[in-house]
């Protein structure tokens, strides 16, 4: 899946790339179990063909985007970006996709739009981690407006210059990068424009731990581990001290004036 | 009986021992041959801890097993089960210390502060200290046995705290699976020591 490179602001990190070893195989990917290495071994299951996307919610043209439709939509482009997670590791990962606003400006969100959510595909028979009590299923995440719009809010659908492996979260996923992890889901089957703030996975099954926002923030430790550092897979050896975490995971400058005057310690 | 002649083996205890190091000799083998994955330090970090937890488990069971199956020849193994569950706990702590936290002690004790979790099974450590360092043939005597005793019963706190530190790490992922297994064991073997102590006690009461 080829992409041309990307001209958006602070989309290509000059940062030495995650081995694509790494980045496909240690993954948190609930719906195929929670071990790191469960997504790899268990979502050869996952079928991406067919694949639709349901557009609904708050928007002048709601619809079924097939994937197929999607992938034309607009122009691939390859974005090297950090890739924070909420557990204190990260990775730089070239992905290949196009902004999401191309996508949004499309349906016409309404004027009650506030937010979009994102659901994962949330499949019994192609998953087998549905069977866990540990979340909600289905997956679903959610952006304000305004985040999903920023040009570097991506809706992935290849890294490496290939198509996403199922692991990744084939075929379509998004990637917030100045947001831990979690906050991009995978496998997307539905996107709903709303005038509410999304009742995201994470928040509905422990709020005091993951906030809605949930933006990469050295500053806002998680209740059991510090946020100031971590260590970047592949890189930061067994001795090397974890390197310090930068706000918004070194996005300020893109996506500050996003939350200007928002008290972050309250809205984690 | 073939159980306790295998038990009472004289190279018995040497093969447990060898046993208990193969996790250790694995782990070591893996970090010096880079075959941990993508995140070795986490590896590290959870297995030792993990083997702390079935090492707990293990030497929580033989008097319970011993009491059901009648073989007495288990009694040999407790303390040496025993120590290497401490010997885990110890490498558990410092892979903690060295791999997540650089060995900066000052980062290392706000840390242990800040993080009940951590606190908790900092605690566990701490209280396993005076069991592994009276664990020899000559403090159980300068103790007397009922003294020393008492002071192991500390084994069931250690294992309460172990349980609570592992439930708080993953309740951060919501997922108890696991601490559920380790829990029904823990609570298994307590319980029928607890058994044990009551029919013992209400045997006792009984007029003759």
């Amino acid at each position: 899946l080829p992409g041309t490179p990307s001209k958006v602001p602070g989309a290509l990190t000059m940062e030495k790339l995650t081995a694509y070893q790494d980045v496909t195989t240690y993954n948190n990917f609930y719906e195929f179990g929670t071990d790191k290495a469960d997504p790899a071994r268990r979502a050869g299951s996952l079928k991406t063909r067919p694949w639709t996307v349901v557009v609904e919610g708050e928007v002048r043209k709601p619809g079924t985007y097939d994937i197929e439709t999607l992938l034309k939509l607009a122009s691939m482009e390859e974005r090297i970006y950090r890739l924070r997670c909420v557990e204190g590791w990260s990775m730089v990962i070239p992905w290949v996709g196009y902004s999401l606003n191309e996508l949004i400006r499309r349906v016409e969100p309404t004027g009650n739009a506030k937010y979009v959510e994102f659901h994962t595909l949330a499949d019994k028979a192609q998953m087998p981690g549905l069977n866990s009590r540990v979340l909600l299923w289905p997956y679903v995440e959610g952006l304000r407006l305004d985040e999903a719009m920023h040009p570097l809010t991506l809706l992935a659908f290849g890294l490496y210059g290939e198509v996403l492996p199922n692991q990744n979260g084939a075929p379509l996923r998004l990637v917030v990068p100045w947001k831990y992890g979690f906050k991009s889901g995978k496998s997307i089957v539905k996107i709903r424009f709303t005038d509410k703030q999304p009742n995201t996975a994470w928040n509905v099954s422990a709020p005091h731990e993951y906030g809605f926002y949930s933006n990469v923030n050295p500053t806002v430790d998680h209740p059991r581990w510090s946020q100031a550092t971590e260590r970047r897979i592949g890189e930061d050896g067994l001795f090397t001290r974890k390197r310090p975490t930068l706000m918004f995971n070194g996005y300020e400058a893109q996506v500050g004036q996003l939350y200007a005057g928002m008290d972050l310690k309250k809205f984690y | 009986m073939n159980a306790q002649r295998a038990l009472l083996h004289p190279a018995a205890k040497p093969l447990l021992f060898v046993l208990c190091l193969l996790p250790f000799a694995q782990l070591l083998g893996g970090a010096v041959a880079g075959t941990l994955g993508a995140n070795p330090a986490e590896a590290l970090i959870r297995s030792t801890g993990d083997w702390t937890l079935r090492l707990l488990c293990l030497t929580l069971a033989v008097t319970p097993v011993r009491h059901a199956t009648g073989w007495h020849g288990l009694a040999r193994f407790r303390r040496l089960l025993g120590l290497f569950t401490f010997f885990y706990g110890v490498l558990h702590l410092l892979c903690y210390a060295w791999f997540d936290m650089g060995f900066y002690l000052d980062d290392i004790a706000r840390d242990i502060a800040k993080r009940p979790f951590i606190l908790v099974g900092f605690a566990a450590l701490v209280l396993m200290l005076p069991l592994a360092a009276t664990s020899f043939n000559r403090a159980i005597k300068a103790l007397g046995a009922a003294r020393w005793q008492a002071l192991h019963r500390a084994v069931y706190a250690v294992a309460g705290l172990a349980l609570l530190h592992f439930f708080w790490m993953r309740s951060g992922k919501n997922d108890y699976a696991e601490v559920a297994v380790y829990a029904l064991i823990v609570g298994m073997l307590l319980g029928a020591r607890a058994w044990r102590a009551w029919r013992r006690r209400t045997a006792a009461a009984q007029p003759a």
